[in-house]
Formats: C-alpha cells, sequence, structure tokens
C-alpha cells in the first residue's frame, strides 16, 4: 500500500496558497440579506429551496388524492391534475433538488471543506442565490395568472406545450420558460465559483486526491451542469420564440383546434433531443453530490475509511462524463431513427458499471466498520436500499426493447420517484442530520429524527415500489383518471388508494422534521464542534458555527486525506485532516 | 437487531411481492414474446443483485455494529476485489444487454410482406386508413386536411382513393398476417398503446413513425394514448378488435373507402386517366 498517494502523510506539496481579503459586511443588512458569505448564501438557498420544494410536496398530495379517489374531489379537474404534475416535476427536479444540492450544500461545504476562507467571487456569488430567488418568484407567480401554470408535463414537449388544448397555454408556459431562463443565468454565477474554488483555492496540502467526496461529488455535477444546462437554455429560448414570435423551431405544419395553423418546417424530436441533452445529466446532477455525500456518511458514522477511494473518485467522473452520452434513452419511443436505439442502450447499460461499483463500495465500507446507527447513518442506509432498486430498475428501461412495454407508465413513474426522488431526499436529510450541528451548533433531536426516518423510507417504499407492478400491468402516465378500461382490474384502484393514504402518512412525516428543525434551534442539545468526531476539515473550525472566513487567523494546513478513521496505533478513531503526522503513534502501520 | 431484521425484511417482502402479487402484464396479444423473455431475464437478474446487496448490508449491520470496545479495520482499498465485482457487473450487464439488442433488431426490422396501415391520432380521438384493393396506401398531408377529408388524404393519389378511412372509430385486424403500423399526428404528440400488443411508438406531427406486430390471438383490446396530449389525453380512447380472416373481411366489407367518403370518385378517375388536364 506504500504507492497509496493518500497514505504519505508527511507529504506537503510546496505550493503557498496566499489568504484572501475578505469584503467585510457594514449593516445588518448586507451581513445577513444582502451577503456575500457563502455560508449565508447557502442557507438563503436551502430556505428558498425548501419552501417552494413543500408547495411541490402539497401538489403531490393533491395529485395523490385524485389517483387514489378519483371523483371524489370536485375541486381538481383534468386540467389542474396536468398543471399539479408538470409543477410538481419541474419544482422538485430543478428548483428544489438541484438548487438544494449546488447552491444550498455546494455553497456551504465546498469553502469549508477544502480549506478556503470563501467562494472566490463571493459578488458574483450573491448575485447567483438573487437571480435564483427571482426565478422562483417568477415559477410561483405562474399560480396566480390567468389560466394557472403550464400542464405540459415538466418535459414541456412542444407542439403540446405552446398550443390551445393545453392548460397554461397564455401565460403560464411563458412564465415557465422565462424562470427556467433565470433560473440557468443564476446557476451559471454560482456553478463558475463552485468549479473555482475547488480548483483555486484549496488550502496548503489538499491535493484533490485528498479531497472528501462530498466535494468531488458537487464538483463534478457543477461541471456537468454548465455543460448540460445550455442545452436547455437554448431549448428555452427557442420555444418561447415559438410561442410568442410565431417562429417554428419546433413546430411542423399542423392543425390547431380544427383550423391549419401559421406554424410549419419544425421538429418537435429537436426539442427532446435539447431537453434530454441536458435532461439525462441532470440526474445525476443530482445523483452525483448525493453520492459524494453519503459516502462520507457511512465512513464517519461507521468510523471507517471509505473503501476503494480512488475507485469511487474515477467512478464519479466516469458517470459524470458517459452520462453526457445516454441521453435518448428517454426516447426510445419518440420516433427517432431506430437505429439510435442499439448505441444509447449499450451506452445507458455500461454506465450501469460505475455506479455499481460505487455500490459495492458503500456497502464494503460497513464491513467490519464500527456502524453508529445514528440518524445520518439511518438515512445512508435507506439511500442505499431505494438507490440499489431505482438504479435495478432503470436496467429495465435503458434496454430499449424492455422500455417499449413499459415506456410511458407507471413503472417509469415508480422508477425515477425512487432513483431520483426518494434516494437523493434520503441523502438530503441525512446530510441536514449530519451538518445540522455544523450550521447551527445545536444537535437534532435524534427520536424524532428515528420516527421521520423510519416513516419516511419505509412508507416512501411502500409507496413506490408497488407502482411498478401497476406500470408492468400497463397503467398509463400522467392519466387524470383511468376510467373504464378492460385491463385494469379492480384490485388495481385499491392499490392506488393505499398508495395515496401513505403517501400523506409520509408527508405527515415531514412535518414532524420541519418541527424538530425549529425546535432543535432553540432547545437542541449543544453540539460542539465536531460531534460526529469527523475528520474533515469542516469539523475543524475554529468557531462553530463558523464565523466569517471560516478559519480565524491563519487557513489550515492538510496533512492527510479525508478518511483517517480507526487508523491502527492511532489513540483516537479518528485523525484530523489537519492534524500533522507528528501526532501519528504508529507510522506506515497500514502498509 | 432490529434494524438489520428489518432491512433484511424489506429485500425479502419484496421478492414475496413480486412472487405473489396480482398485478402482473396483460396476456400478449402479438408476437412480442420475445420482450416478454428479456423483461423476465432482467427481473432474475437485477432481483439477485437486490438480494444480494441488501442482505450483505443487513449482515453488516447486524455484525458490525457499535458496541463498547469495537473499532473498525483500516483497509483503504483491495484491488483485486473491485476489479472481480466490476467484471462481474460487466458479465451481468452483458446477458440483458445481448438479447435485449437482439430482439430490437427484429423489432425495428419490418417483415416484407407486412400489410401497411395507418393510424392518425388528433385531439382527442383516434382515426385509422387501410389500403384498398391496390394494397397501398395514399400520400396525405396535413395541408389537405378539411371537414371531407379529415385525414388529409392527397385527393390527386389514385392509389389514395381506395383508401379504407375509418374516422373515430374502431380498428379491425386479422389474425396471424404482419401488419406495419404507420402512425400520423395532425397535432401534437400522441402515442398509439395497445398494452396487449408490447409494442408503442410516439405519433410526431410532420413526421411517419411506425412500429409492427403478428397478431397471435383474437379479441378485443383497449387503445390508449400514452403520450401527454393535452387536457383530455386520458379521454382518448379506442378498440383495436383482432379478428379470425372471415370475420375481418366482413367487417372490412361495410367500410367506406375515400373516393366514396369525399364523393368525388368518378371526378378524380377521370381526372387520373386524361393525365391530369
Amino acid at each position: 500500500m506504500v504507492d497509496i498517494p493518500y497514505d504519505r502523510t508527511t507529504d506537503i506539496p510546496p505550493a503557498e496558497v496566499p489568504d484572501v481579503e475578505l469584503y467585510h459586511p457594514k449593516s445588518w443588512w448586507t451581513h445577513y440579506v444582502f451577503s456575500q458569505d457563502a455560508k449565508i448564501i447557502a442557507i438563503q438557498y436551502s430556505l428558498t429551496a425548501s419552501a417552494i420544494g413543500l408547495v411541490a410536496l402539497v401538489l403531490s398530495w393533491l395529485m395523490r388524492l385524485q389517483l387514489g379517489f378519483p371523483g371524489t374531489f370536485s375541486f381538481i379537474d383534468a386540467n389542474q391534475y396536468l398543471q399539479f404534475i408538470t409543477m410538481h416535476g419541474m419544482i422538485m427536479v430543478i428548483y428544489l433538488l438541484t438548487a438544494l444540492f449546488l447552491g444550498g450544500f455546494g455553497n456551504y461545504l465546498i469553502p469549508l471543506m477544502v480549506g478556503a476562507r470563501d467562494m472566490v467571487f463571493p459578488y458574483v456569488n450573491m448575485l447567483s442565490y438573487w437571480v435564483y430567488l427571482l426565478a422562483v418568484l417568477v415559477l410561483a407567480s405562474t399560480f396566480f395568472v390567468p389560466g394557472g401554470p403550464t400542464g405540459a408535463g415538466w418535459t414541456l414537449y412542444p407542439p403540446q406545450a405552446i398550443l390551445s388544448g393545453t392548460p397554461g397555454q397564455d401565460w403560464g408556459i411563458v412564465l415557465m420558460l422565462a424562470s427556467l431562463i433565470l433560473f440557468i443565468i443564476g446557476f451559471t454565477m454560482g456553478g463558475l465559483n463552485y468549479v473555482v474554488t475547488v480548483l483555486q483555492a484549496r488550502t496548503r496540502g489538499m491535493t484533490l486526491m485528498r479531497l472528501p467526496l462530498t466535494v468531488w461529488g458537487i464538483f463534478t455535477a457543477t461541471i456537468m451542469a454548465l455543460l448540460a444546462f445550455p442545452a436547455l437554455f437554448v431549448g428555452s429560448v427557442m420555444l418561447l420564440l415559438d410561442r410568442l414570435l410565431g417562429t417554428s423551431f419546433f413546430m411542423p405544419s399542423l392543425v390547431e383546434m380544427g383550423q391549419l395553423s401559421k406554424y410549419g418546417g419544425g421538429s418537435p424530436l429537436l426539442f427532446q433531443h435539447l431537453f434530454w441533452f441536458f435532461g439525462h445529466p441532470e440526474v445525476y446532477i443530482v445523483a452525483l453530490p448525493a453520492f459524494g455525500i453519503v459516502s462520507d456518511l457511512i465512513s464517519t458514522h461507521a468510523r471507517k475509511n471509505i473503501f476503494g477511494y480512488r475507485m469511487m473518485v474515477w467512478a464519479i467522473v466516469a458517470i459524470g462524463a458517459l452520462s453526457f452520452v445516454v441521453w435518448a434513452h428517454h426516447m426510445y419511443v419518440s420516433g427517432m431513427y431506430p437505429y439510435f436505439g442499439y448505441f444509447f442502450a449499450t451506452t445507458t447499460l455500461i454506465i450501469a458499471i460505475p455506479t455499481a461499483i460505487k455500490v459495492y463500495n458503500w456497502v464494503l465500507t460497513l464491513w467490519r466498520g464500527d456502524i453508529h446507527l445514528t440518524v445520518p447513518m439511518l438515512f445512508a442506509l435507506g439511500f442505499i436500499i431505494t438507490f440499489v432498486n431505482g438504479g435495478l430498475t432503470g436496467l429495465f428501461l435503458g434496454n430499449v426493447v424492455v422500455d417499449v412495454p413499459l415506456s410511458d407508465t407507471m413503472f417509469v413513474v415508480a422508477h425515477f420517484h425512487m432513483v431520483m426522488g426518494v434516494a437523493p431526499i434520503m441523502v438530503v436529510l441525512g446530510a441536514i442530520y449530519h451538518w445540522y450541528p455544523k450550521v447551527t451548533g445545536r444537535m437534532l433531536n435524534s427520536l424524532l429524527g428515528k420516527f421521520h426516518f423510519w416513516v419516511t423510507f419505509l412508507g416512501a417504499y411502500l409507496i413506490f415500489f408497488p407502482m411498478h407492478y401497476l406500470g408492468l400491468l400497463g397503467v398509463p402516465r400522467r392519466y387524470f383518471e383511468l376510467g373504464d378500461t378492460a385491463f385494469i382490474p379492480s384490485s388495481a384502484h385499491s392499490l392506488n388508494a393505499f398508495i395515496t393514504v401513505v403517501a400523506l402518512t409520509v408527508g405527515f412525516a415531514q412535518m414532524v422534521f420541519l418541527f424538530n428543525l425549529v425546535w432543535s434551534l432553540f432547545e437542541g442539545e449543544p453540539s460542539g464542534g465536531n460531534p460526529w468526531r469527523a475528520t474533515s476539515l469542516e469539523w475543524q473550525t475554529p468557531e462553530t458555527p463558523p464565523g466569517h472566513g471560516n478559519w480565524g487567523k491563519e487557513l489550515p494546513i492538510v496533512y492527510r486525506w479525508a478518511y483517517d478513521y480507526s487508523v491502527p496505533g492511532a489513540a483516537e478513531d479518528f485523525i484530523p485532516q489537519n492534524q500533522p503526522p507528528t501526532t501519528r503513534a504508529v507510522q506506515g502501520a497500514a502498509s | 437487531m432490529v434494524v438489520a431484521l428489518i432491512l433484511l425484511l424489506v429485500a425479502i417482502g419484496s421478492v414475496l411481492f413480486h412472487v405473489y402479487s396480482p398485478w402482473w402484464w396483460t396476456p400478449i396479444a402479438t408476437n412480442w414474446t420475445y420482450i416478454d423473455h428479456t423483461i423476465n431475464i432482467t427481473f432474475w437478474i437485477t432481483g439477485f443483485v437486490f438480494v444480494a446487496v441488501i442482505a450483505f448490508m443487513a449482515y453488516c449491520v447486524f455484525r458490525f455494529h457499535h458496541r463498547d470496545g469495537r473499532r473498525a479495520d483500516y483497509n483503504p482499498e483491495n484491488k483485486r476485489l473491485e476489479w472481480w465485482l466490476s467484471v462481474g457487473t460487466g458479465i451481468g450487464v452483458a446477458a440483458m444487454l445481448a438479447p435485449g439488442l437482439i430482439v430490437w433488431h427484429q423489432f425495428v426490422t419490418v417483415p416484407a410482406d407486412a400489410t401497411e396501415i395507418e393510424v392518425m391520432g388528433q385531439q382527442w380521438q383516434w382515426s385509422f386508413r387501410l389500403p384498398g384493393k391496390d394494397g397501398r396506401l395514399g400520400t396525405s398531408d396535413v395541408r389537405n386536411i378539411s371537414p371531407e377529408n379529415p385525414l388529409g388524404i392527397n385527393r390527386d393519389d389514385p392509389h389514395g382513393q381506395d383508401d379504407v378511412v375509418i374516422e373515430n372509430g374502431d380498428l379491425h385486424l386479422p389474425i396471424g398476417r404482419p401488419v406495419k403500423v404507420l402512425l400520423r399526428s395532425v397535432d401534437v404528440l400522441h402515442d398509439f398503446y395497445v398494452p396487449e400488443f408490447r409494442a408503442k411508438m410516439d405519433m410526431v406531427p410532420g413526421m411517419v413513425t411506425y412500429f409492427w406486430i403478428r397478431p397471435i390471438r383474437t379479441g378485443t383490446f383497449d387503445v390508449l394514448c400514452a403520450e401527454l396530449c393535452g387536457a383530455a389525453h386520458y379521454q382518448m380512447r379506442a378498440k383495436v378488435i383482432v379478428d379470425e380472416e372471415s370475420d375481418y373481411h366482413a367487417w372490412l366489407e361495410q367500410q367506406k373507402t375515400f373516393a366514396e367518403l369525399t364523393g368525388r370518385s368518378a371526378v378524380v378517375r377521370a381526372t387520373y386517366q386524361s393525365g391530369g388536364k
């Protein structure tokens, strides 16, 4: 093992990292509102994302009420149902998960974990949040405009998205596209910041191969987002032009409400390619930060180094790269040239290999560990199960011919909720329990946390696991009601009612979590600076919560990788990254 | 250990649910049993991996959870193990991909003797067109659409005159004969979806898409739209009836051709014979 770079604890690269002049806020406004401190911006991002996420959660309850008990709730009609599914999907994928992982966790953790005082461009970082907030407000405003929000489905496929016959065709779709454009502008400002900070502002000794996997996940996801979002950006601009100026980028000759429309010559499939060129990397933009964070949760709470660190890093990079050549697996039945199917099925199934490696390494990290079943660890275990489940059903949908009967059914809904809904949310929740003490200086109540975990995990599994079988049966997605359909037995309707009841229960458990967040802020047990006895730099700050500039007078110096847990011969079962090697009891015991 | 037990029960419960679930695919009505076989292969392989990973995890939680004095191993990596796992995964992936690609090849290779028929979607109904005695469908264009020509068939194309047009009705197909289903839309995306056929494909305005099937059993099947197409997406229904050959012909005799529907059959034929002058 002598050739393993992270084990050479005496080697500190000679590069000096110059300390930086920080911007110091002068008033309450610039301190807490128009703040340039990444930690405040992170909290602003997280609260905004959670607020709009709660809206999406309520929308999911309304959808489930309609699906479970069709005809019972007269205040939900077919148009509203489509508006609910559209806004639910769009908010959850982009305005909640993307913003929370990158804007929230990215902003808070990157500077602290790499040993920087702040993001390298604090002013741009601040702008990034305010543009994001504007995007969220524009999105939320569509609930109040004439005609309501768009009901085109979160994929916004033209021609349907901009024609009459789809709810929200007047204002909803225009504001939706405007909001997406704003979001991408805001994200680009933040994203450039994260990438440059990781590359340029790491403290002395923090080589790339000593970064915690959380940083690797967020870093790679941000690069991907910077490459993928432009496709959505141009797609949105072109669709907006089609809608407002009557261009025909995506619009062939067609009949609208019985009349030949003014459009002609465009291609609906072009939009789908642009959308999914963004949309598939987007899955990993959400997944990679989750992969990174969960690796650190498992390692810390199992008191064991992450197994196969270098393989984990390369798997993240490989997944990130491969995810740009699989997008058309969302389009197997779109009517694209059918021979594309061979290529995209092959690339899609290849991506399963680095993904599987990550799963193996998570469970192998548990092997011979010292597993503390804390709330973050429980959520990490819940993540592994839901992610393995959702990842494996992805092998059905990625394998072109198997996708044919299953596409556009509830099988797809169950799959993507399991793999990019439940699984990343498990990580988000685990991460909040994990880092809440650093952010606030207090612990979350673990009894409430365990209740929250079990109801959320088991409930979410009961919602989405049986749903796959409705899809196998052939139940289509995006249906306001199933009506009288010969192949759907009445037992399927009972299952739908059951799923609705469980979904409402899981929703209730989130209220317990919100209560815990607020209650612990005032009444939680004081945590101290490093309650989990973790190695990475964010736990070694002189103050908790970390002050402006993070590190007090001097930047930390890093001597080792982030995973020196249970090192043989060491007195404690963890050695912080900034602990000099002289204090290590037995040199080279691991080799 | 309660946690380990619950994790294990999730795996066991999932398998039991799979075995005893009353919700399973509909009895197949076309030649695409290979698709069902490929799904079954995928279920076996993924099911094995799912149970193995969770059982291993549950064992770790049971065996290595924290007790006083317990200390974890220090074990950064194990290249041999990592490579073996990668290779094993690669083999599993290949075992699913290979049959998938073979069946996909059949799916996109239409037999030469397949009859071409047309399904047209519009908000929110289905129409169908079958070739007449010449065995060919006439050309069509969305710009030809009018109340008396809902499918937009080209009036000057002689192949179109004898096409059988079924507007907003049900489709009949003869058993045992391969059919290439051409798919068109006049307005937005739709998707011609009959669960018992297994095949489906989007219908895209401005394009003609297709799939092919060979019906293997008679019966009446629901047609649903599987691509979101606006407010009444869920109500866009029709039926496909697979008939014995004789029943099919009896039905076909009663259908109207394009020329009969437009009442222009004599005029068009005369124009055609005079070379369009």
